[in-house]
């Protein structure tokens, strides 16, 4: 690894990410001609040969179905898939397993929570404060609620840096207010919230507090006591873990009160003509056979990061930030949308002349992969007043070479659209 | 699928900047009397395209268009407000047509209608045929073009160009 200029990067003996990248066997590849420069883990991370390893060894050695075999094989799929829940327990440091429900991505976790605690809970005139940074999956469940049953979905103002000011989402609560449900790390910007501040607050008026911890939960250490929220969601696959498996962390006293959102095998007590009975939490909320494969992968990738440990990345992640925003600030014709305070390791950024599509297909054409678009966030672009940006997120598999193939290939956008 | 420099200089050639940067016909007439907003959803990027069709609806006298979108799209509907001027609505399907086998396909046959400028602006667009996901940006007005030809009644008052990848 180089040198990084004004900003060294934490020398290897501290950090060494070209150690750690040689586990991810996709980063070693050529696109185009050009060595892979992987700008998009916000998007999806990718992932180490570990998980890729344990989703072949449970194929290989120990897969059956879950939790309704008497034989050994399907006892030690079982084993491994309960163990997968204690090993995200640990690492959100949850009360206990019973409150780590896996489903098929924070998609689907906030969905479950509209569907079965808001339906429950919510009645009309109630009202949900969400962010405008919010992605479209902690918007648009929200407004179903709107049209089914009359709630009040109230985005808050953020501030034109992209900050969100914990007193604004504070001074937004009324009497009606019920559920805050916003994101801990913006994917678009990568706004750290000042969630601790906010959830005090809410807590001291009995609201309910959900977090969107998709991007948090790579960057950051989560405690969800200490944090104090009801829900927590994320996906696996953003925290180098396999698709198709995502967290909804409650309260466990609050999910044994809510109903079941989908319905069939696995979560019933008891099913005759007459009524039936359903499990206490998780089961309650795990309808059908999951995917066994790809939840265990997730553990390995969690080990994985926690070995490294979290607080370790993030420092490092940092001064990839830090050195970053300083390359690019350099570049005139340059902006770069969102400069809160707190930020994690995504820059947003729009360009004279050069929109983003055009600059991802000219940097994918030198191997380097960044997301050009809105990020599933069109309320924020409105707000900010742009169409789409481009985005480099990055993670700790990331070097500083990688920053300045960066700023090389948008030399390159710059030299086609002067 | 690979991206050679070459590709990338194809695509962004000379004429493909130019109309980027400085589209023709970006305006609202005044006396259109069709139009039709293209989105493109993957980026957010949005085209209002508004026709001047003559006496029952045969000839485009004038075609112009407003909004916001990358040197593809934007490129794409500067040209082709100027190709579809003084066509009939008959002949702009069938360019359109032609111009979309052009960019996903490579056996296109051009109807006879196109004069050789035309036909150059269309071989230039379709540089985006080794850009698969590019080709919807480059189809979106042509996609509002031909909805708001569509009769009233049939007609949507929004399109998108997805689905438009190359086969
Ligand atoms: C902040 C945020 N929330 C929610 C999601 C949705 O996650 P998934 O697509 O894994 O369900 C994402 C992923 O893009 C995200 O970044």
């Amino acid at each position: 690894m180089t040198e990084c200029g004004l900003f060294a990067c934490v020398t290897p003996k501290q950090f060494d990410a070209v150690k750690y990248r040689a586990d991810f066997p996709a980063l070693h590849q050529e696109i185009n001609g050009a060595p892979l420069v992987f700008l998009d883990s916000a998007a999806s991370a990718q992932k180490p040969k570990q998980v890729l390893e344990a989703l072949t060894r449970l194929y290989a050695n120990n897969y059956a179905n879950v939790h309704r075999g008497v034989y050994t094989l399907s006892q030690k799929a079982t084993d491994a898939f309960e163990r997968a829940r204690e090993t995200v327990r640990r690492f959100i440091h949850a009360k206990s397993s019973d409150e780590i429900i896996f489903t098929r991505g924070a998609t689907e976790s906030i969905n479950l929570v509209a569907h079965s605690w808001g339906r429950a809970f919510l009645k009309r005139g109630d009202e949900v404060l969400i962010t405008e940074l919010e992605h479209h999956a902690n918007i648009v469940p929200w407004q179903m609620l709107e049209k089914e049953i009359g709630i009040v979905l109230k985005p808050v103002r953020i501030e034109d840096n992209g900050d969100v000011l914990a007193q604004n989402v504070i001074a937004a609560i009324t009497p009606n207010t019920k559920l805050i449900s916003i994101a801990h790390v913006s994917n678009a910007l990568g706004t750290i919230l000042p969630v601790e501040e906010i959830i005090a607050a809410a807590k001291a008026k009995n609201i309910t507090v959900l977090l969107d911890g998709c991007q948090a939960i790579s960057h950051i250490a989560v405690d969800v006591q200490a944090l104090g929220c009801d829900f927590y969601v994320f996906s696996s696959h953003k925290l180098y873990g396999p698709t198709g498996v995502g967290v909804l962390w409650g309260k466990k006293e609050l999910l044994n009160k809510m109903p079941p959102y989908q319905t069939g095998g696995d979560m019933i007590e008891v099913v005759s003509f007459k009524g039936t009975t359903f499990k206490q939490t998780p089961h309650r909320f795990e309808a059908g056979t999951p995917a066994i494969a790809e939840v265990v992968g997730f553990a390995s990738a969690i080990e994985y990061v926690s070995t490294i440990g979290l607080d370790r990345i993030a420092g490092y992640e940092h001064e990839l930030l830090e050195y970053a925003t300083a390359e690019l600030s350099k570049i005139k014709g340059l902006r770069i949308i969102g400069t809160a305070p707190n930020k994690a390791s995504i820059i947003s950024f729009v360009m004279d002349h050069a929109h983003p599509h055009d600059i991802g297909t000219i940097l994918d054409g030198y191997g380097i992969a960044v997301r050009a678009g809105h990020h599933c966030a069109q309320p924020l672009m409105e707000r900010l007043g742009v169409v789409a940006t481009t985005r480099a997120s990055f993670a700790f598999y990331n070097t500083c070479d990688d920053v300045d193939a960066l700023v090389a290939g948008i030399k390159k956008v710059q030299e086609i659209f002067k | 699928m690979s991206t050679s420099a070459a590709e990338l200089r194809d695509l962004y050639q000379e004429l493909i900047l130019d109309h980027g940067r400085t589209p023709r016909n970006k305006r609202k007439p005044p006396e259109a009397n069709r139009e039709a907003l293209g989105h493109n959803p993957m980026c957010g990027d949005r085209m209002t395209i508004y026709l001047t069709l003559g006496e029952h609806d045969a000839l485009i006298e004038d075609v112009a268009f407003e909004g916001q979108g990358c040197a593809i799209s934007t490129a794409s509907a500067s040209m082709m407000t100027e190709i579809l001027k003084g066509k009939t609505a008959a002949q702009a399907q069938e360019i359109f047509d032609y111009f979309h086998t052009l960019c996903t396909t490579d056996h296109a046959s051009p109807p006879n209608h196109l004069n050789e400028d035309d036909l150059d602006r269309l071989d230039a667009l379709s540089g985006v045929r080794q850009f698969p996901i590019r080709v919807k940006c480059a189809t979106l007005a042509w996609h509002a073009m031909q909805a708001a030809l569509c009769p009233a009644g049939m007609r949507q008052n929004q399109v998108n160009s997805e689905g438009d990848e190359k086969q």
